[in-house]
């Protein structure tokens, strides 16, 4: 059995507004952040799976990102995963 | 006939639903923990407002992996009435028991007012006793309540009649100013304002005793086909 270490960020799709990436848009202006463009805020997750192989765990990590760590109505997600120790 | 309101672990609504229903209906009302299994003893049950489990993670999300929950989905199979109030409505879209979700409001604001809505469909369990058309004051409290479905569940809704209030001034940036929809068997209705916060004079308005009535009215009827033909 092996572990891995995963990462997995979670924000709005391109088509739903985001009214905190926008707030946090203004501020940047406001501060003279002229270029910062398309600001979207998300949400961080790390965690540990175990898994007999990378594929089994990346097939795990997959099916949590679309039954519970994001709602694909309105998000999408991205992961990375790493075996630990090696 | 018998109402049920789920209680999850902070739910803040609870109370004032279940008093809601005994003072526009008379009926009995039981408050059910979050961990029952069996819901079926029930004709209608309800969502309440608050923020379950913290609202950990996205509003309803893990009130939806509940016991009450499977329950609940079992009984909407089952053709019973489930009203989802605020949080409740956010329960029953992470539920898939009703499409779309709702998304943090436009302006950010958390918003605690009267507002207007405007009914939209006047013939279901949830709404027979409005006119269609008809604008009736029932407040808000909420800050993640902008309603969201891509285009073509937003006209299948419409089409459909499904579509049971709209705001008259949208209060959070709703797609079509959706402020309540209904569900495929036209049994469930989630909305974000909260009818049980309009019984009495003294709050203001009484526009939301008709939607508790409306459920009454409906399962009575039905209870007495039944009994006529037993």
């Amino acid at each position: 059995m092996k572990t891995f270490d995963v990462e997995v960020r979670v924000w709005l799709k391109p088509s739903v507004f985001d009214p905190q990436g926008h707030a946090v848009e203004q501020a940047l202006h406001t501060l003279g952040f002229d270029g910062a463009q398309n600001v979207r805020i998300g949400k961080y997750m790390h965690l540990t799976v175990t898994g007999e192989s990378e594929e089994e765990a990346r097939k795990s990590v997959e099916q949590m990102c679309e039954r519970v760590l994001s709602n694909p109505v309105m998000e999408t997600y991205a992961y990375e995963l790493k075996e630990t120790g090696v | 006939m018998k109402w049920a309101v789920v209680v999850f672990p902070g739910s803040n609504c609870d109370e004032d639903a279940a008093q809601a229903v005994r003072e526009a209906t008379g009926d009995a009302v039981d408050l059910v923990w979050h961990d029952a299994t069996d819901l079926s003893a029930y004709d209608a049950i309800i969502l309440p407002g608050g923020f379950s489990y913290g609202d950990y993670l996205r509003s309803g999300a893990i009130a939806r992996f509940s016991p009450a929950v499977e329950a609940v989905r079992r009984e909407v199979a089952e053709g019973k009435l489930v009203l989802g109030i605020c949080n409740g409505f956010q329960v029953l879209t992470e539920s898939h028991l009703l499409p779309g979700a709702l998304l943090r409001n436009n302006h950010l604001q958390f918003r605690c007012e009267m507002v207007e809505l405007i009914v939209d469909n006047n013939t279901s369990p949830f709404t027979r006793a409005y006119q269609l058309g008809e604008r009736i004051q029932i407040p808000i409290a909420h800050g993640e309540g902008r309603f969201h479905a891509d285009p073509e569940t937003v006209a299948g809704l419409r089409n459909e009649g499904r579509i049971a209030f709209r705001y008259a001034d949208s209060p959070n940036g709703s797609v079509a100013d959706i402020a309540g929809i209904l569900g495929e068997g036209g049994n469930v209705l989630g909305l974000m304002p909260h009818p049980e916060r309009a019984i009495f004079d003294w709050m203001g308005s009484v526009d939301g005793r008709r939607l508790f009535q409306s459920m009454h009215q409906y399962v009575e009827e039905g209870l007495a086909h039944a009994r006529a033909n037993a």
